[in-house]
């Protein structure tokens, strides 16, 4: 072991060491959330994850997207198997550990080749998708900004990153045809072949250091690439699992039905209730405030999908009250939600200091956003990763609803109506059968 | 004139109260709703979907004035309180009466009913009277001519809440073939099927700030199939896609009908 690899192994350890920290932080996070029962039919759930997570099979509703999506995640989960071997030879200073496979290994590092050069490809028109052609829900105003800047540097890094492991086989390649000591014949080459001429003329040393720096690019740009992840959308190739398995199962169209108001409306029923009898899930239930106001009132599972969200904007698009111009978003509820609880554990991690005096509802997401909502499901139908915007919305609306009483004037008179007449218009209760003489 | 007096006095509607007295149970509780209760247009689809049972002698009743609002623009605007009240309250009339089955022609009922209501005590069969209809057909029980509506081009709307909410597509959409009808299909259809714009209580409420109506981009949208008729499903969407053709001025050219009332007016009733 050389310092080399000394060194290898710190920045691997290292690299660990900072996206644990990172990724605990989140899950402290996420776990801030009200407590929320997703763990019933687990046969369904992980069905659901494997066809929806691993099979991507909501990403296929736009075809060429999801192709070239499937070929980005296809190529970087096989070529992942191939890291394995570079960080066991950066640790022991060997070279192509696997190699005793034979045959094997030249497949495998042969379809590695083939898949990185695809994601390569795939990334590229991404990149020109995303900032040649004006697609709406790309230009945004609320990815303007980091979100933009995010998406973009996920893609320059998957190109650098591919480019320069083909860089790295190619000069091995080299390596191994100039008879170079260490470099034992292994692997076959279909892509790197074809770069052989970058390196012809040079001299051993010369492509030994070109190998090295090709290898050392491509596995710390692996290692901050995975530091990168908890800092951005990126995060979704880890969460989409857990964000899928944890799906809601129901119709679309059962919304949860509040516990804390089914007791309270129960005791209001009951004449033999005693309403000043207190139990201990009353003590508890105080302490909530009725829907959403902040962060911390929605479930783990809401918070959860806000950190999985890609911000691809298929729910936007497909949203009613966005296509005819009103202000809502579902993706940017998600985004904000996320943001929101970024600056929340900010705070508590001390990182902020200043007086919090904002919260998700106002400060982040207005009224108008959340009165817009035509509750259609469209967005949670589109979403590729089963995220649930319209039950954040339908919280927020409850808050507001319920513990404001900040209804717009229309629907208080609605309210009044269904409680004075049963009916959301002001007809007499006893008039509803009146059809019944009109034959 | 005499005839059709004749003709109308044997329609019959049932109240639960009515029946119990009797003692007798209906085959099938028929959940009107508020609009098919007392909405003008939605009270036409009320009477043809009552007409069809009473042409085929189907055993129903409703709850007349002891019916009460689901609580599904309560719930959809944030105020579970007044939902759950409403509930509460109609699940005790529905339990008295030992109701099993219940069909309703609002796709916001048939969803509270169905989905919102079992967790709070009552549950019942429901369906949605373009299932039972379908089912009735199948069933043989149920016999429907083309009529007038032989050849005609019809695309149909799919209500959120039954289409994406509920996964029930293909009932109105056999209807419509029963009808002898071509069905077109809008661009967006089915689970992509876009929102008539009246859902989560904006029936109630005026929109806010844009630059369209939601429901003057659906009716464009069903407008350019070059359908005779709009088939609807659900009293909101039918009001919303009414309003959308008068304010296109299509009305000579295209009719936002209830699949009821078609199957009603193709048997003469």
């Amino acid at each position: 072991m050389g310092i080399s690899n000394l060194i290898f192994a710190l920045c691997l350890i290292l690299a660990i060491f900072f996206f644990r920290r990172n990724v605990l932080k989140i899950k402290r996070n996420v776990f801030l959330g009200r407590d929320v029962n997703r763990s019933d039919q687990p046969s369904v759930r992980w069905k659901t994850m494997i066809r929806v997570a691993l099979g991507q099979s909501k990403m296929m509703v736009k075809p060429i997207a999801g192709f070239l999506h499937l070929i980005v995640y296809v190529g970087f989960v096989i070529i992942n198997i191939e890291v394995l071997e570079i960080i066991i030879d950066g640790i022991f200073g060997t070279h192509r550990i696997f190699s005793f496979m034979g045959g094997f290994y030249d497949f495998l590092i042969a379809s590695f080749e083939i898949l990185a050069l695809l994601v390569l490809l795939a990334c590229l028109l991404f990149f020109i998708r995303r900032n040649g052609i004006q697609l709406k829900r790309f230009v945004m105003k609320e990815v303007a900004g980091w979100p933009k800047t995010d998406a973009n540097l996920i893609l320059i890094f998957e190109v650098l990153l591919m480019g320069a492991f083909l860089m790295m086989q190619s000069a091995d390649l080299t390596l191994q045809k100039l008879g170079a000591a260490h470099y034992t014949e292994a692997g076959s080459f279909p892509v790197s072949s074809s770069l052989l001429f970058v390196f012809e003329g040079m001299s051993e040393t010369t492509v030994y250091a070109y190998e090295r720096f090709f290898w050392w690019f491509h596995i710390l740009g692996i290692l901050a690439f995975l530091n990168y992840l908890p800092y951005s959308k990126h995060l979704h190739i880890v969460l989409a699992f857990p964000n899928t398995y944890h799906s809601n199962l129901k119709p679309k169209g059962a919304f949860t039905n509040m516990e804390s108001v089914t007791q309270e409306v129960k005791l209001m029923m009951d004449p033999e209730a005693d309403p000043y009898a207190v139990s201990d899930t009353d003590v508890a239930d105080e302490m909530q405030r009725f829907g959403a106001k902040d962060v911390t009132d929605l479930s783990w599972v809401q918070l959860m999908n806000a950190y999985s969200c890609t911000e691809c904007g298929r729910c936007t698009s497909e949203c009613p009250a966005h296509q005819t111009g009103k202000i809502l978003s579902p993706r940017k509820i998600m985004m904000d939600t996320r943001d929101r609880l970024e600056a929340y554990g900010d705070r508590l991690d001390g990182i902020k200091t200043e007086v919090d005096d904002q919260t998700l509802l106002d400060g982040y997401i207005t009224r108008e956003e959340l009165w817009a909502c035509t509750t259609c499901n469209a967005c949670t139908d589109a979403c590729p990763i089963n995220i649930d915007p319209l039950s954040i919305i339908l919280d927020m609306r409850r808050y507001m609803v319920m513990e404001e009483s900040a209804a717009p004037n229309e629907l208080n008179m609605m309210f009044t109506n269904v409680e004075n007449n049963g009916a959301p218009w002001q007809f007499p209760a006893a008039d509803r059968l009146k059809w019944r003489d009109e034959f | 004139m005499n005839s059709d007096m004749e003709e109308t006095k044997k329609i019959q509607v049932p109240t639960m109260a009515e029946m119990m007295a009797k003692g007798e149970q209906p085959d099938v509780l028929f959940w009107v709703g508020c609009a098919g209760s007392f909405d003008d247009r939605a009270k036409r689809i009320t009477k043809a979907f009552v007409k069809i049972l009473n042409q085929i002698n189907y055993k129903f009743a409703v709850l007349g004035a002891e019916e009460s609002c689901s609580g599904d623009p309560a719930k959809r605007a944030g105020n579970e309180f007044l939902f759950q009240m409403q509930a509460m309250a109609n699940i005790e009339v529905l339990n008295a009466y030992e109701v099993k089955k219940i069909v309703t022609a609002c796709p916001h009922c048939f969803n509270t009913l169905k989905n919102e209501y079992p967790e709070l005590g009552g549950h019942y069969e429901v369906v949605h009277h373009t299932q039972l209809l379908q089912s009735l057909i199948d069933e043989g029980r149920l016999k429907v001519e083309g009529g007038a509506y032989k050849g005609k081009k019809i695309t149909f709307h799919d209500p959120c809440y039954l289409g994406r909410a509920n996964e029930v597509y293909e009932a109105p959409r056999k209807l419509i073939q029963n009808l002898d009808a071509e069905l077109v299909e809008m661009k967006r259809c089915k689970s992509k099927g876009l929102c008539c714009g009246a859902g989560g209580a904006q029936m109630f409420k005026e929109p806010e700030k844009g630059d369209k109506d939601v429901n003057i981009e659906r009716t464009e949208e069903a407008i350019e199939t070059r359908a005779d008729i709009i088939a609807t499903g659900c009293p909101f969407c039918n009001t919303m896609m009414t309003d959308g053709v008068k304010n296109k001025e299509k009305e000579e050219q295209v009719k936002v009908l209830d699949l009821a009332e078609m199957i009603a007016q193709a048997n003469d009733l």
